[in-house]
């Protein structure tokens, strides 16, 4: 057996070619890394991309690589695992190319639960064509299209991941490895597929969009980090939390110790529970802590494991394929 | 030749005709295409040569008695070879008024019209547009016409077994398929067993059919009909000895795909999202899991042609079908398979365009688009079927010239012969030659650039393979490395190299043949798709009538076979009658600089034979 696989082994000779600062450099490393950590034949990965600044990532992987076309990624990525279900399929996207272009096709990989990780790079911000306001930005975005502000409102991406049936919803930082690297580990680990939504700067044309939630000094405060099973508490000493006001239906943010507020009053987090889930993926800073982490993971068949067995369902009825047989299907008649 | 001119002297009638073209018309919902199809098998088995043409519409149930609402099954069987569904109908069906208003300009002067009385009611006729009865009023005069209380019989006959009236009605159908069956002497077994067979959970609806059915055979016996409507013959064509079966299109393209699939010895992931006519293609291979194929119905004909592409990277073929409307949608990443090189099969069942246009009718208006309709510099091998039977060879060619070169292939069927069926001799598939594909496995000197120094085809690593890992995409790459690059030179001779690729198949394709007629002379009709019937018709009766013509029908319509050019300047005329305003023809006068005449039609039908006769007349007159 050759000697065990390293960062280097899943890096290419190409020049990576992202703008200095780029946040896609630190995902580029850190998933280069933890490719030899998920005892994959580096020969059955395959990463597929569309088109854009994230797109450009399979170049920079040694692994198969296909750059395709733009929002199309989900389609080729299935046809991919159609053809062989035994591949192990990442699929790179952006804000742009996933969720505006290649919406349609996003939605029905996550509802067909497809087995592929998806990893969508949001900048909210279209790079590659100089700047564009994304389906992500926020209203009020300036930028060449809009240099008066954009005034439509922004699509959520987790949540819109949720609502399309996905069965595992994830939200990780770009430059933060620590934190990505096991989202990464448990979305390659999820059987169906997988959906990873990474906060990535844009130093060009959106610089520090996510500065508040990125400030590791004040992270206890902007941040909600989810673990399954524990209370959802954030701040410097987990003095706050969130807790599902009963009569509203929504969640608020409340103080430990203030106004008679308990530990058993926040709501603790259970990531098979969608309508946690969904309440979860929609809020946002600066209103609420920003959630990280695995905000749903509940598994089921995945699609491409039902297509092959109703196949060999079909062969064991049918018996043996023979196109003479099938030629000769239904009448015949015999011309002496 | 036909039912009319047998029975125009009045005298012994009932005897022996070449010919006849049936229609049958009605709702959409009184089951035409059933009594079509189920009198189509028994005129196979009685052994006429037969062609069928199925003629429905757009709307699923449309309100009854609406003349948009016409569904018709035409069939054209004798005892000579029969290669179209017929220019005039001898015997209309006529299920209702709206049946008899929209059919009866097809039907001969003195054709005879089967008609249901008991649909001939007021409101009938009004949502008809008749404004007196015409079974009545002595405007069918210039026809024979039965006019028949099918309806009131059926009902009679059905009743024994209980069904409800709706039920009941629906057997009207069988019992016009039982008369037919009388007056054309075809045995009733095969429908009774296929009824049977149909209905084995529902007793009662199957026994019903068959009452029906033999109900109206009974009447043919034993009821008055009007002077020279008796059992007319219509002897066993003298055909090729062996098995044989009836087939459509779709049937024919679907055996077609999974028999190349396993000639190149791989499996078939077919792609696909549903539209009219294509979508039988989908539904034929969706039942066909026994072999090497997976089917998806994607969510759109983007996603479909992609799922393919993705397909065929891991190491599948992938094929997507769809028509028109569908393969624009797809023609971005058509050119992404153009551009990564890898094989993918995209079939176009041809319809009425633009746009919606008319989906459920027949045109060849797309060849221009299979050649021409992509970004970039892009081309790609089109070939076309030319019959419903020979889309099975051609699928099988679609697969051979995919895999060995490493390109999309767009292979153009179209509505008429997606569903009309003919008798087909069933080919022995041992006798195929295998073409099976090889993937690279050798890392030494592996690059995803590598190129067959004959073919020129790219090399196909599938994923999965050690030591193989690399990338591709739309982006320009090196020619030699495979790598992403810019280089103005490269671009250039990476153009030219994908161009020679395909201007190179020309060489690995047969030199196009005449299919009847002489190989120089005065004039040949050139043709390509489902016109091969009307076409091969008309040469015949005007190379009967003493004039030189031949006919030459096209298989590649990309890059077309090498000796055409030098065919073709052999006749001194030339005449290009296609379902379009002329597209073929741009390509010929474009290509080889032949002043070839057009004859061109755009109205959801096929050919009719006289009039392409007629285009040869005049070009030959004109010629003079």
């Amino acid at each position: 057996m050759n000697a065990p696989l390293t960062l280097k082994d899943y890096e290419t000779d190409q020049e990576v070619r992202w703008c200095p600062g780029c946040g896609d450099y630190a995902i580029l490393k850190t998933i280069q890394k933890l490719m030899p950590t998920l005892n994959v034949p580096k020969e059955n990965t395959v990463f597929v991309s569309g088109i854009g600044c994230s797109s450009r990532f399979p170049y920079y992987m040694n692994t198969y690589g296909f750059h395709t076309i733009h929002g199309r990624a989900p389609s080729i990525a299935t046809g991919v695992k159609l053809a062989n279900p035994e591949l192990d399929v990442w699929m790179v996207t952006g804000d742009g190319d996933g969720l505006s272009i290649g919406g349609n096709h996003m939605l029905h990989a996550l509802r067909r639960n497809v087995d592929l990780q998806i990893l969508l790079f949001n900048n909210e911000i279209y790079g590659l064509t100089k700047g564009q306001y994304s389906p992500t930005s926020k209203v009020g975005t300036k930028s060449p299209s809009t240099p008066d502000g954009s005034i439509d409102q922004p699509l959520d991406p987790a949540a819109f991941a949720l609502g399309a049936g996905a069965r595992f919803v994830a939200r990780g930082i770009d430059t933060e490895a620590k934190s990505l690297t096991p989202l990464l580990a448990r979305a390659h680990a999820h059987k169906g597929t997988s959906f990873v939504e990474i906060y990535q700067n844009c130093p060009v044309y959106n610089d520090g969009i996510f500065d508040l939630v990125k400030d590791k000094k004040n992270a206890a405060n902007t941040r909600l980090v989810l673990e399954h099973g524990e209370p959802m508490l954030f701040g410097t000493d987990n003095e706050k939390g969130i807790r599902l006001n009963m009569k509203t239906l929504t969640l608020e943010v409340v103080t430990l110790g203030e106004e008679g507020v308990t530990l058993d009053d926040i709501l603790v987090h259970d990531e098979t529970n969608i309508t946690i889930a969904q309440m979860i993926s929609r809020i946002h800073s600066p209103d609420f802590p920003e959630p990280f982490g695995v905000i749903y993971c509940n598994p089921t068949r995945a699609f491409v494991d039902d297509v092959y067995s109703q196949r060999i369902a079909v062969r064991e009825t049918k018996g043996a394929a023979d196109v003479n047989a099938i030629l000769r299907g239904g009448h015949t008649w015999t011309v002496s | 030749m036909s039912v009319v001119e047998e029975v125009s002297d009045e005298v012994d009638v009932g005897k022996k005709i070449t010919d006849v073209v049936v229609r049958f018309a009605g709702d959409s919902g009184d089951g035409m295409q059933l009594t079509g199809s189920n009198f189509t098998e028994a005129t196979a088995l009685y052994g006429n040569d037969l062609a069928t043409f199925p003629d429905f519409p757009a709307e699923i149930r449309a309100p009854a008695g609406a003349t948009f609402g016409v569904s018709a099954f035409q069939i054209y069987f004798g005892s000579e070879d029969v290669t179209t569904a017929g220019d005039d109908v001898d015997v209309l069906v006529a299920m209702n008024p709206a049946a008899l208003i929209t059919n009866l300009s097809s039907l001969e002067p003195g054709g005879l019209i089967v008609a249901d009385n008991d649909a001939f009611t007021a409101k009938n006729l009004t949502r008809a547009g008749y404004t007196e009865n015409p079974l009545e009023d002595g405007s069918l005069d210039a026809y024979r016409v039965i006019s028949i209380d099918i309806t009131k019989r059926v009902l009679a006959t059905v009743k024994p077994y209980g069904l409800s009236h709706k039920f009941g009605v629906r057997c009207k159908n069988m019992w016009t398929l039982g008369l037919m069956m009388w007056l054309f002497d075809r045995s009733r077994d095969a429908a009774i067993e296929g009824l049977r067979k149909k209905f084995a959970k529902a007793p009662d609806i199957a026994e019903a059919n068959v009452a029906a059915i033999n109900a109206g055979h009974a009447y043919g016996e034993t009821a008055e009909l009007p002077s020279g409507v008796e059992v007319y013959k219509v002897p066993a064509a003298d055909v090729e000895p062996g098995l044989y079966r009836n087939i459509t299109g779709t049937e024919a393209l679907s055996y077609g795909l999974i028999a190349g699939g396993q000639l190149a010895s791989i499996p078939l992931v077919f792609a696909s999202y549903p539209i009219t006519p294509a979508s039988g293609l989908l539904h034929a291979l969706s039942g066909h899991k026994e072999f090497d194929v997976v089917t998806f119905q994607a969510e759109d004909e983007i996603a479909a042609v992609c799922a393919a592409i993705g397909a065929s990277f891991a190491g599948s073929l992938g094929i997507t079908s769809s028509s028109g409307p569908g393969i624009a949608l797809k023609a971005e990443a058509i050119s992404l398979a153009c551009a990564t090189e890898l094989p993918l099969v995209i079939v176009n069942t041809q319809r009425g365009g633009p746009s919606t246009g008319l989906p459920t009718k027949t045109e060849q208006s797309d060849l221009l688009q299979a050649i021409f309709g992509r970004h970039g510099d892009t081309p790609l091998p089109v070939i076309s079927a030319s019959t419903s039977s020979d889309c099975f060879d051609v699928a099988i060619e679609a697969v051979r010239i995919a895999t060995k070169y490493s390109t999309p292939v767009i292979l153009l069927s179209d509505g008429y012969m997606a569903n009309a069926s003919e008798p087909w001799l069933v080919p022995d598939f041992d006798s195929y030659e295998p073409f099976p594909v090889k993937f690279e496995t050798d890392p030494e000197g592996f690059s995803p650039a590598n190129r067959d120094e004959d073919t020129l085809a790219r090399v196909w690593a599938k994923p999965g393979t050690p030591g193989l890992e690399h990338r591709i995409g739309g982006i320009e790459r090196d020619y030699d490395t495979g790598d992403i690059s810019y280089e103005p030179e490269n671009h250039h001779r990476m153009t030219l190299v994908r161009q020679s690729k395909i201007d190179g198949i020309a060489n690995d394709i047969p030199d196009q043949d005449v299919d009847s007629g002489n190989e120089s002379g005065k004039m040949a009709v050139v043709g390509w798709g489902s016109t091969y019937g009307s076409i091969h018709q008309a040469v015949k009766r005007a190379r009967q009538e003493g004039k030189d013509v031949a006919h030459i029908h096209l298989r590649h319509m990309w890059p077309m076979p090498a000796n055409l050019g030098d065919l073709l300047s052999g006749y001194e005329e030339v005449l290009i009658p296609e379902m379009n305003t002329g597209q073929l023809i741009h390509l010929i006068r474009s290509h080889y600089m032949i002043d070839a005449k057009g004859l061109n039609k755009i109205s959801g039908q096929p050919f009719k034979i006289r009039e392409i006769e007629a285009a040869i007349t005049e070009q030959l007159e004109n010629a003079k």
